[in-house]
């Protein structure tokens, strides 16, 4: 191999907590070389990021201290001056972030942002800078740039945002960019985009790349090498390829077992359980199939007709109604008891909408929802809380959703004490039962949220949910923010409750492949509308929609073999749902495929970008 | 934007309505009578204070009264004082030159002290510059005005004799002279102000300031190379200084009030002095205008307040 750009010996870092110092990077090694794409993984605290920023030297100097070596084209970056050390930032080596919505400052429009690193690093003049900066803008395929220019970041979407950082990134032609979870934060559509449009600035632009991400499926895509890292120590390294074929390291082997794979489940009916591999030894666990939960034979649990939920945009003197947002659209399904129905597709679809607007969370426009065949639009405020004892809802954030002042225990106990269904003494019991059953000892009761890590939490968040026996559970991206392993753990757990209790699961994510684990059956939604339902090996196995193809097509394959070389790609957001007052709802007709498999049909606004996305 | 302001100031209308009503009920309901002095004097006839009472209808109920008030007031007549016998606008247009002086360049003062220092105190939180700004400003805003405005004076006028502790709103003279004897006089209220002002805000641009330097738009701007000064102003004060204005906005009403402390010691003749002097003297008239005008000043700094975060902040659309 050539001489490496990026040679990174003995990475340490320690940061100061409570006047004690702490070590969080044991001594990670590890190359990057010329026009190579290096992927850091691993999951939340394993020291990834941390390695980046140390790197750059962007850690905060008072509380955190950086030993070993980092040499970049032959030079010591981490005993440089700190104006060498601003030399080099932003002019050789370059870094985007994880948060598109905030690594933008808000109050600069887009192009002085970019420019300020050639005006820096170049010395260029401001108005040579901003012509620069807008042939960046072409060049990360931003429509329209040059009106776009002297816009301020919240216009821009997230897709959007992420590349106006990959241009202020590229500004000075690095020789390596430093991409910390740079899509993480994206819908799998867009996220497809930006890799590709990473891989095609890579070879335009002969840089290295070091990508740090918890995606196994996007490390298959995008990098040449990839470096596990674990507990502040890079357990494993070596190419891709390698890496998924023969894992050498017990927890590769685990993490690679946790990732859901996007067509692992074809030939099956049933959901099925992660394997649960064990970190340190890497032995296998007996993987139980999940035993045949639903009730098809009974009433459903949930029913959904017409369901359509709009919001009022005002503007003007008296507030007049100037649009709609259209965020649910006649919506309907069924849900039987034991049965998991997945709501998929990416942000600002409606599915979260939808969730709540049964629980009527936010009160729906119209349409009919029956829980055991009793209207619950029909109720009024007193019996909807009785009702919606039998529905229960688990969020996205089990840090957000949890009171931090409240005990574990006080918090599993509140619904029923809320709801006059216990004394305090059979309550406590009651939470403490819940929890062992959800895989936490009794004895955390007493204990606070911070005390848990996020897979705890979730659990915790569960047992709430499982408090008052509900029938039917709206699981908002219930597993979205959690690590991987820590997400199959909890998936084996959901599945587990469903077949103990014959929970009925309404399952919102944008996580193709981990739907496609755990549901029976798949509804899609794209702009408020459900364009394709049915069970889930017909959408995944048979998919009909544009749009579904399209959203299957972009879902990373944690297989590097299976790679795709993807060509003209669309650079099309996602739409958005504002519609005139006067909008009146086209009426739409359904085709069965085959029995339970139903696909809108779609108009000539399809056969458009997103057919040429499915074709390539 | 015009439609913004405009749907603002007719929102304005039934707020000011409400408020007067209220101001004009607690003060008729007030205990003390304008003209109590006249009954102790046993040279006026208690036949003359009722007629002046029947002169000004002081025996009419509270609702006529107010409807008066309200129909002289939409026509400009802000009323008569009891105690100075002139038009009531007349005297609040004679104190209110001063009070903007002295309150507007004590404002300067604040935020020329506390914008660097609590800028500069949050780039290194915990350190000893960080320290020693946090103590200053601790002290700076436990002392009340009416005890750093008298230590002035003892340590300026008394001790050194440097300063003027009297401030005298028509001195004599002109020129060069002049300007310096009134820039003279102004000088102690100013900095008692405008120190106690800085205080509470240094605490607050070094809080604002810290919650934006842990934001990933600085860490954005340091990898883009910049140096920490430009970051700190370019990235961070622009986006930390976002709240302090529009604190600063909504404070001005609040100083006015705060500033009739500070006019009593110094004897100041602003809009202060002249509502403690009507409330001792039972001046309804002048105590209901002056209340007034602070609640007009409310409302407008409120509006001000809101004009400038959507002018600053580019995310924050007025609709």
């Amino acid at each position: 191999m050539a001489d490496p750009v990026l040679s990174v010996r003995d990475l340490t870092a320690s940061f100061r907590t409570e006047g004690r110092w702490r070590e969080v990077l044991h001594g990670v090694s590890f190359d990057v070389g010329p026009r190579e794409t290096v992927a850091l993984v691993g999951e939340s605290g394993s020291g990834k990021s941390v390695s980046a920023m140390a790197i750059l030297r962007l850690l905060p100097r008072d509380s955190c201290r950086v030993g070993g070596s980092v040499r970049f084209d032959g030079r010591e970056l981490l005993s440089a001056s700190d104006a060498e050390m601003r030399r080099v930032r932003g002019d050789s080596v370059a870094m985007i972030f994880q948060e598109p919505m905030t690594s933008l400052n808000p109050v600069l429009t887009i192009g002085f942002q970019i420019a300020e690193a050639l005006i820096q690093h170049r010395g260029l003049s401001r108005s040579a800078a901003e012509a620069e900066a807008l042939r960046l803008l072409d060049k990360v395929r931003i429509p329209a740039a040059r009106t776009r220019l002297h816009e301020y970041p919240h216009r821009f979407s997230g897709g959007m945002r992420q590349r106006v950082m990959i241009a202020m990134a590229l500004a000075c032609r690095p020789k390596l960019l430093i991409a910390d979870e740079p899509t993480t934060a994206l819908d799998v559509t867009i996220q497809a985009q930006i890799l590709d449009l990473i891989k095609s600035l890579q070879d335009d632009e002969g840089m290295s790349v070091l990508f740090i991400t918890h995606d196994m499926g996007v490390v298959a895509e995008i990098a040449d090498r990839t470096v596990v890292v674990y507990r502040g120590r890079a357990v494993e390294a070596g190419p891709t390829a390698r890496i998924f074929d023969a894992p050498a390291e017990p927890y590769t082997r685990a993490l690679l077992a946790a990732v859901p794979r996007l067509g692992a489940m074809a030939g099956r009916s049933r959901p099925l359980r992660f394997p649960v591999v064990d970190r340190d030894t890497g032995a296998e666990g007996a993987m139980p199939e999940t035993p045949d939960t639903v009730r098809a034979a009974e009433r459903p649990v949930l029913e959904v007709r017409d369901l359509t939920t709009r919001f009022d945009i005002r503007s003007g003197l008296f507030g007049r109604v100037t649009g709609r947002i259209h965020a649910v659209e006649r919506v309907s399904f069924s849900v039987a008891a034991g049965e998991t129905l997945a709501l998929v597709g990416e942000s600002g679809c409606g599915k979260s909408t939808t969730g709540r607007s049964i629980l009527r969370l936010i009160e729906p426009l119209s349409g009919s929802v029956l829980l055991d065949g009793e209207d619950v639009m029909a109720l009024d405020p007193k019996a909807l809380r009785v009702r919606r004892q039998r529905m229960q809802m688990i969020f996205q954030d089990p840090f957000a959703s949890l009171d931090p002042r409240m005990s574990v225990g006080a918090a599993v106990a509140e619904p029923l004490l809320i709801n006059r269904l216990a004394t305090r003494r059979e309550a406590r019991q009651r939470a403490e039962d819940l929890l062992a059953k959800v895989g936490l000892s009794p004895e955390t009761a007493n204990r606070f949220p911070h005390e848990f890590s996020g897979g705890q939490r979730q659990r915790i968040c569960i047992a709430r949910a499982l408090a008052l026996k509900p029938r039917l559970i709206v699981a908002d991206e219930a597993v979205s923010a959690l690590d991987v392993s820590v997400k199959a753990q909890v998936v084996n757990l959901m599945l587990d409750l469903q077949a103990d209790m014959g929970l009925a699961y309404l399952m919102i994510s944008h996580d193709m492949a981990v739907v496609e684990r755990m549901s029976h059956r798949v509804a899609v939604m794209y702009l408020g509308e459900i364009v394709e339902i049915g069970p889930r090996a017909a959408v995944f196995g048979d998919p009909q929609h544009p749009y579904t193809r399209k959203l299957l097509a972009a879902v990373p394959v944690p297989d590097p073999a299976r790679r795709r070389d993807r060509h003209g790609l669309a650079d099309d957001e996602i739409r958005s749902p504002i519609r005139a007052p006067d909008h009146v709802a086209p009426e739409r007709h359904y085709r069965e495929v085959s029995p339970g498999h139903v696909v809108q049909l779609w108009g000539a606004d399809w056969a458009g970008p997103a057919a040429r996305d499915v074709a390539a | 934007m015009g439609a913004y302001i405009l749907r603002r100031l007719l929102i304005a209308i039934p707020s000011l309505l409400g408020i007067s009503l209220i101001l004009f009920v607690v003060l008729a309901l007030a205990p003390g009578d304008p003209f109590g002095e006249l009954a102790a004097n046993p040279n006026v006839p208690p036949e003359v204070r009722a007629a002046l009472r029947v002169k000004f209808g002081l025996d009419d109920p509270i609702l006529t009264r107010y409807l008066r008030w309200l129909v002289a007031m939409l026509h400009g007549d802000w009323g008569f004082s009891f105690a100075s016998r002139v038009n009531v606008d007349t005297l609040i247009l004679q104190r209110l030159p001063t009070t903007l002086f002295v309150v507007g360049s004590s404002q300067v003062l604040a935020l020329l002290v506390a914008v660097p220092v609590g800028l500069y105190a949050a780039r290194r939180p915990y350190s000893l510059a960080d320290q020693v700004a946090n103590t200053l400003a601790f002290v700076g805003f436990s002392l009340p005005t009416f005890f750093t405005g008298l230590l002035f004076i003892l340590l300026f006028s008394i001790k050194l004799g440097w300063l003027p502790f009297v401030y005298q709103a028509d001195l004599p003279g002109s020129g060069l002279a002049w300007v310096w004897a009134n820039v003279r006089q102004a000088i102690m209220p100013v900095a008692v102000l405008g120190f106690f002002q800085a205080a509470s805000y240094t605490r607050y641009v070094r809080a604002s300031a810290l919650d934006v330097a842990r934001l990933d738009y600085v860490t954005t701007a340091r990898a883009k190379g910049l140096t920490e000064g430009t970051v700190t102003r370019r990235h961070v004060a622009r986006n930390a200084l976002i709240p302090v204005v529009t604190l600063v906005a909504l404070q001005i009403p609040a100083v006015f009030g705060g500033a009739i402390v500070t006019e009593q010691i110094f004897r100041i003749p602003g809009i202060g002095s002249l509502l403690i002097d009507a409330m001792l003297s039972n001046d309804t008239p002048v105590v209901m205008a002056v209340t007034f005008v602070f609640a007009a000043l409310v409302i407008l700094f409120n509006l001000v307040a809101d004009l400038l975060y959507g002018w600053l902040d580019p995310r924050i659309a007025l609709r």
